[in-house]
C-alpha cells in the first residue's frame, strides 16, 4: 500500500508525527531521549547551548529548545512525548507545556479543560475553518 | 490449559501515577476519577488471575527512534521502571512469565504476527500507571506482566485489523499453553486526548462513548475504523485506541460488559475504562 504522509495536512492545529517527521526530527529527538539520566539532565541545565552542541541538530531546532518553543520543535520533527523529557527535567506538567502551545495561558486553558476539554466542532478541518 | 478470563481497558495518563505516587488521590481534583475505579479495585481482588498482558505503549521512555518495534512482547524475568525524566516511578518491578510469554511470542510469529522479542525491557506509565489503578499501592504487584508494546506514536501504527487480528492470535496461543493458568488481556490508552499544537486540549466524550459501545458490539466493524478518523475525532493522540482492539480480538466473539467508568478530564485526557470477560 503507498503511504499518504499528506492526508493529516487539513487537521488543524496538529502535528502528526509520520515516519517523514521521525526521520527530519531524529536528532532531535535523540537529544530528548538522552535526558532520561540525571547526569545528563545536570549537564545540560548547567549549560544548554555547549550539550545541544553535541547533537547534530539544525540551528533551527537548537533555538526552538534554548526558547521553549514547542511549536517549532514539533515543526521540526520532534513528538511530544520525546520533548516531554525537557519539561518534566525542569517539574514542568504536560498540562503547563502543552498549554504554550495554543493561545491561552495555563489557567485559561486547565479551566477548559476542567470545563469538559476542547470541544470539536470547528476543529476537524482547516478548509472548513478557512486556514487552508 | 490455559484460559482468558478477562478484558481490562484503561487510559493511562502519567499524571494520574505523579497523584498516585504523591499520595494526591483524596484531592477534589483527583478523587471523582479514583472513585471511578474502587469498583474495579474491588473486582480484581475478587477475581484473581495468574498472568496480565498489558498492551500499551512506550512513550520515547525505553523505546527511541533507535529502534520502534510495531508489535513487541516481553519474554524476560522482570522488567524495571524507566526514568521518564523526573527519576523513575516509585512503583515495585513487574515480575514476568517467561515461559507463556515464549510460548506466545512463538505462536504469534508462527501465526505470521512478526513479533520483535525483549529479552530486555523497561517499562514506563504506559503499563504501570494501568496497574495503580487496578492494584492500588501494593509492597509487590500480585500477578505476573506480559508486557506487549505496540507502535502507536509514529505514523503508520499498525491497523485496526491488524491489532484485532493479533488479539484473536493471542486468544488462541494462550488455549494452546499446557499450564493450567488464568489470563487477563488489557488495553491500555486513550481515550479522546491531543496534547501538542494549537488543537491540544481537544476531548470528544460522544465519540469515545460510541467507540466502547462498538468496541463490544461490533469489533469486526470497529476494525476498519481508519487512523485518519482517530487522529480528526479523538486526538492526535487518541489513535492509542486501537489497542484496545487487541484486547477485544483476545476475548472472542461476544463479552459481558462488567464494568464501564468515563470521566473528563485527567490532565488533558478523557479517561474510559471497561472490564469486560468472555461469553463462552
Amino acid at each position: 500500500m503507498k503511504p499518504n504522509f499528506e492526508q493529516f495536512t487539513d487537521i488543524p492545529g496538529t502535528t502528526i508525527f509520520t515516519m517523514e517527521m521521525a526521520q527530519k526530527g531524529f536528532q532531535l529527538n535523540e537529544f530528548c531521549m538522552s535526558l532520561r539520566t540525571q547526569e545528563n539532565r545536570d549537564r545540560f541545565h548547567a549549560d544548554e547551548r555547549k550539550y545541544l552542541d553535541e547533537w547534530d541538530m539544525s540551528e533551527e531546532q537548537k533555538q526552538a529548545v534554548l526558547t521553549r518553543d514547542f511549536q517549532k520543535m514539533l515543526d521540526g520533527g520532534g513528538n511530544v512525548y520525546f520533548l516531554s523529557k525537557i519539561f518534566a527535567a525542569e517539574g514542568m506538567s504536560y498540562v503547563q507545556a502543552v498549554s504554550t502551545m495554543t493561545d491561552m495561558n495555563v489557567e485559561e486553558y486547565q479551566a477548559m479543560m476542567v470545563a469538559g476539554g476542547r470541544d470539536i466542532e470547528g476543529w476537524r478541518s482547516k478548509k472548513e475553518r478557512g486556514e487552508a | 490449559m490455559a484460559r482468558i478470563v478477562a478484558g481490562i481497558a484503561t487510559s493511562h495518563v502519567p499524571a494520574v501515577g505523579h497523584a498516585v505516587d504523591s499520595g494526591r488521590t483524596e484531592d477534589d481534583y483527583w478523587r471523582p476519577m479514583f472513585q471511578g475505579y474502587e469498583f474495579s479495585k474491588q473486582w480484581i481482588k475478587d477475581n484473581p488471575a495468574d498472568v496480565d498482558i498489558i498492551v500499551y505503549n512506550d512513550h520515547a521512555s525505553y523505546f527511541g527512534m533507535d529502534i520502534m518495534p510495531t508489535f513487541g512482547i516481553g519474554t524476560a524475568g522482570k522488567y524495571e521502571i524507566c526514568d521518564e525524566g523526573y527519576g523513575p516511578r516509585p512503583v515495585p518491578v513487574v515480575m514476568g512469565h517467561p515461559a507463556l510469554s515464549t510460548h506466545l511470542a512463538a505462536s504469534l510469529i508462527l501465526d505470521d504476527f512478526d513479533m520483535t522479542v525483549l529479552n530486555r525491557l523497561d517499562v514506563d506509565h504506559g503499563l504501570t500507571v494501568p496497574m495503580s489503578l487496578m492494584y492500588g499501592q501494593p509492597d509487590a504487584w500480585p500477578t505476573r506482566v506480559i508486557p506487549f508494546p505496540v507502535n502507536v506514536v509514529m505514523y503508520p501504527q499498525p491497523s485496526g485489523e491488524r491489532c484485532l487480528a493479533i488479539g484473536k492470535a493471542i486468544r488462541d496461543a494462550v488455549q494452546n499453553f499446557d499450564e493450567d493458568i488464568t489470563v487477563r488481556v488489557w488495553g491500555t490508552g486513550g481515550m479522546s486526548h491531543q496534547i501538542q499544537g494549537a488543537r491540544a486540549g481537544l476531548i470528544n466524550l460522544p465519540w469515545d462513548l460510541q467507540f466502547m459501545n462498538d468496541l463490544i458490539d461490533q469489533p469486526e466493524v470497529l476494525q476498519h475504523k481508519p487512523h485518519l478518523e482517530y487522529m480528526i475525532e479523538a486526538g492526535s493522540e487518541g489513535v492509542e485506541l486501537i489497542m484496545w482492539l487487541i484486547m477485544r480480538g483476545a476475548l472472542g466473539d461476544d463479552v459481558n460488559e462488567v464494568y464501564r467508568f468515563n470521566h473528563v478530564p485527567a490532565s488533558n485526557t478523557s479517561v474510559g475504562h471497561l472490564i469486560l470477560t468472555p461469553k463462552d
